[in-house]
């Protein structure tokens, strides 16, 4: 796997706008059972909204991504950071993309997943653990595409999926596959 | 203003088509709400536990669930049940798999290791398929037991009799 330089380089900076924290909603709010809308991620509405992603992923402890129907809002858009996960290999860092997709994947694996959405349930996904996904980069809009594996791999596939109005309870690996959360973070 | 109860209702037996449509539609009849719900076949049989809310009592929701029963192949319980506050836990979650050449004893002498350090089962699947029996728990350890203590434990127990047997962390990816 290659770590894409132009992804791994981006930072929230760029975007030149400062990210305000916005409230997580959690089903079943529609908007999560809704596909979300391609976005020009050129537009000052997506910039901010990408800019905002980012800032509440900071302060919402362990979150590795958060994608724009987690907000409120129902666009193709996502940020993810999982270079503080210990299962983390290789990484991009922090980045956010627009209106992408997976265009080749893998090596399923299967793993227990939780999302700030559905606080009281986790449940058992699999999901190729290598995979490529095309996307662009708010602020410019340049195309980019990039490898992903292990605990990005999932988590890009786990964002791509809010943004396509998908929980992960609608992967669940069977009707005994979910589970009454009992930690929480 | 009739109060709200929780009923814990039982379905067991002969599996057909149906079942579980007519079950709640019969539910949904008395305005009772669904909460949490199982249901699996166990050696072909059907068996459906369910837990719902409303204002019905046990025996007018037996009445209507009585005509699920009229043919002989199914047998239904309705009992009213308290509200459980379920208590945070501050332990540590575990999948434990058994597996091996049937015989007796397998679970109780399994469990037991786990009883023993006061785990606590939350969902259990066992299935004998062939000579082939297979036990697949979810397991809350309390923070003070010593996992490493109890797989070794849970080791020497299979050894005794025969099977496999692993316990592996329940971790959640946080996404």
């Amino acid at each position: 796997m290659s770590v894409n330089p132009r992804v791994r380089d981006w930072a929230v900076t760029d975007l030149a706008v400062t990210g305000a924290v916005r409230a997580v909603v959690r089903a079943p709010a529609p908007v999560l059972s809704t596909a979300g809308a391609a976005v020009d991620p050129t537009s000052p509405e997506v910039v901010q909204l990408a800019a905002d992603l980012v800032a509440t992923m900071r302060v919402s402890p362990g979150c590795v991504g958060l994608a724009a129907p987690q907000v409120g809002v129902a666009a193709q858009v996502f940020c993810v950071d999982v270079s503080q996960h210990p299962k983390t290999r290789e990484h991009h860092g922090t980045f956010v993309l627009c209106n992408a997709a997976v265009v080749a994947s893998t090596r399923n694996e299967k793993a227990r997943e939780g999302c700030m959405s559905v606080p009281d349930l986790t449940g058992d996904v699999k999901r190729p653990s290598r995979i490529v996904v095309r996307g662009q980069l708010p602020g410019t809009g340049e195309e980019v595409e990039l490898e992903a594996e292990a605990f990005e791999a999932r988590a890009l596939q786990h964002e791509i999926d809010h943004c396509d109005g998908l929980l992960f309870l609608d992967r669940a690996a069977g009707a005994h596959a979910v589970y009454a959360r009992k930690t929480y973070l | 203003m009739t109060a709200v109860t929780l009923h814990a209702i039982t379905v067991l037996g002969h599996d057909r088509p149906g079942i579980i449509a007519e079950t709640t539609d019969r539910l949904a009849g008395l305005g009772l709400n669904l909460e949490d719900s199982t249901m699996t076949l166990l050696r072909g049989h059907f068996a459906m536990t369910l837990v719902c809310e409303g204002a019905a009592g046990d025996a007018e929701i037996e009445a209507a669930l009585a005509p699920l029963t009229t043919d002989g192949t199914l047998t239904v319980t309705v009992r009213e049940v308290p509200v459980e506050q379920v208590p945070a836990a501050d332990g540590t979650s575990w999948i434990l798999s058994v597996h091996g050449g049937d015989r007796p004893g397998i679970v109780s002498a399994v469990v037991g290791v786990l009883a023993a350090v006061g785990g606590n089962i939350t969902d259990l699947t066992t299935r004998l398929a062939g000579d082939l029996y297979l036990l697949v728990a979810e397991v809350d350890l309390p923070a003070d037991a010593d996992a490493a203590a109890v797989e070794h434990d849970l080791a020497a127990v299979a050894a005794d009799l025969g099977v496999g047997v692993t316990l592996r962390a329940a971790e959640t990816d946080e996404l």
